[in-house]
């Protein structure tokens, strides 16, 4: 009970929330490389994924690339970039994606369960509705942007929420090899024993993590079509181990669906 | 870490030192032998609870939603925050490591358990009740079995997500092929050990992946394709 009053008192030690390692500062720097990393990982992989999809093209790739992205450990890639570059390495231009190396790592990370899950949203629209879409005189730009496309966001969303839980649990380990972030009060907590503030850091990066994951589901919420509820396609049911978020759509299940195979980053 | 930088600075620009590699040998394989040990031990005590669970939900509807969100819900909590939430009772164990490993498979295979279950068709299971097998009779008979392509899909995700997140427990000093990255490769400024357990890591990876796909076509022989068409 004392451990948990101790935590308490560190939530309320109003030095804890100021200054370059105050909580404010940690988790804007924590959501500064996550963003940065998810932005340039949404500008390569849903072009990539759109138009393979669309051409209905390089599906044996696209897959691949997502079952091997499971396999390579996120903890190797970060102590890769952690032996190239030092922590205060900035490329000129590159000033706002916070840490390089992490943003490099998280990038690499965030790339492959978006583009798999946008390339089988696409390829799994039913042919019929692309030729009656055809049928009505609609150009191959405007089947990509007003049929496909709509159809395909419920796994390009999911395959968004894939990728931003495994990027935010990512940046909570970057702190571990000394890239700055949330994961630095429990990593320096850990070190130095103070449990109480290694504690008051797990709190703190789950809760980030809830949010961003709830922020995103309610983002799909208001960008799929009501039409759309639900209903997983023929690929998805066929490639049994694609990323397991399309599993819940292909069983017509409406329930969370958070996390990857990059879960702990 | 100092004075390890500056011993380590002659091979810090090479990604694979053989000569260290043919030395380490024995470290190296201890590493991957507590390492396939610690992920056979997650997967199995993972499906020892998700498989009730799956059955439960599967027979009881209400109760999915509050599973599937509870297992949601504890796998989107970063690993780091998992790994360090035990230590304070748990010490630097094996049981803070494989608490939270197990809890991230939870929602992979309760998912697939019930999808599986819930993938038999109607008249499969209205001929099973027809023939006069008792609602246990069904589920260990034909539900289950049926279930198998699923489920054996779910473990193959699980274990190759829980393959990388061992590597993780070693900065709770918990002895795997993360040792080789964290404490031999990261903390030491040395790229060697790290080339080295990033490849075993996939190797191995893709090695359990195969073993268990081969395990599902061997336990679900009316799935392949020569026997539809025999049967056709």
């Amino acid at each position: 009970m004392s451990f948990l009053a101790d935590v308490w008192s560190w939530f309320t030690d109003g030095s804890n929330w100021s200054g370059e390692d105050g909580v404010p500062n940690l988790i804007l720097q924590h959501l500064q490389v996550s963003a940065a990393a998810m932005l340039v990982a949404v500008l390569i992989a849903l072009p990539i994924g759109l138009t393979l999809g669309h051409l209905r093209r390089g599906g044996v790739l696209a897959i691949n690339i997502s079952n091997v992205g499971r396999a390579i450990p996120s903890f190797g890639i970060l102590i890769i970039v952690a032996l190239t570059w030092s922590p205060f390495y900035t490329p000129p231009g590159f000033g706002w994606v916070g840490s390089w190396p992490a943003f490099i790592a998280l990038t690499a990370l965030a790339i492959p369960p978006m583009m798999t899950n946008t390339y089988v949203g696409m390829a799994d629209v039913d042919a019929e509705v692309r030729e009656a879409a055809r049928g009505m005189g609609m150009s191959g730009h405007q089947v990509l942007w007003r049929v496909e496309t709509p159809m395909a966001l419920p796994l390009i969303m999911a395959g968004v929420r894939i990728s931003a839980v495994g990027v935010i649990a990512t940046a909570t380990l970057a702190s571990v090899v000394g890239f700055g972030g949330l994961g630095e009060l429990i990593w320096v907590g850990f070190k130095i024993g103070d449990y109480a503030e290694m504690f008051a850091g797990v709190l703190l990066v789950a809760a980030l993590a809830l949010v961003v994951e709830l922020s995103l589901a309610f983002l799909q919420r208001l960008l799929v079509s009501q039409g759309l509820r639900r209903g997983g396609g023929r690929i998805a049911k066929e490639i049994e181990d694609v990323d397991e978020a399309i599993l819940p759509a292909a069983a017509g299940t409406e329930v969370p669906r958070p996390g990857g195979g990059m879960a702990g980053g | 870490m100092g004075p390890l930088l500056v011993l380590g600075q002659d091979l810090q620009d090479k990604w694979l030192d053989w000569p260290w590699v043919s030395d380490h040998f024995d470290l190296i394989w201890e590493d991957l032998r507590a390492h396939v040990e610690l992920t056979v031990l997650t997967v199995v005590l993972g499906l020892l609870i998700s498989v009730p669970l799956g059955i439960l939900a599967y027979r009881h509807r209400r109760l999915y939603p509050p599973i599937l969100g509870t297992t949601g819900v504890l796998f989107t909590i970063p690993s780091l925050a998992l790994f360090m939430l035990l230590i304070p009772w748990t010490g630097l164990s094996r049981t803070t490591a494989l608490i939270p490993l197990v809890t991230y498979t939870l929602l992979i295979l309760v998912r697939n358990v019930f999808t599986g279950l819930d993938g038999v068709p109607d008249d499969v299971r209205e001929a099973a009740a027809g023939v006069g097998l008792s609602s246990g009779g069904r589920l260990v008979r034909i539900e289950l079995p049926l279930a198998i392509p699923a489920i054996v899909a779910g473990i193959r995700i699980a274990t190759v997500t829980t393959i990388g997140l061992v590597t993780v427990t070693s900065v709770i000093g918990q002895k795997n092929l993360g040792e080789l990255m964290f404490t031999n490769g990261f903390q030491r400024n040395f790229r060697t050990p790290v080339t080295v357990a990033i490849i075993l890591v996939v190797v191995m990876a893709v090695t359990f992946d195969l073993l268990l796909l081969l395990l599902q076509r061997l336990l679900t022989p009316w799935t392949s394709r020569r026997f539809q068409r025999a049967t056709a």
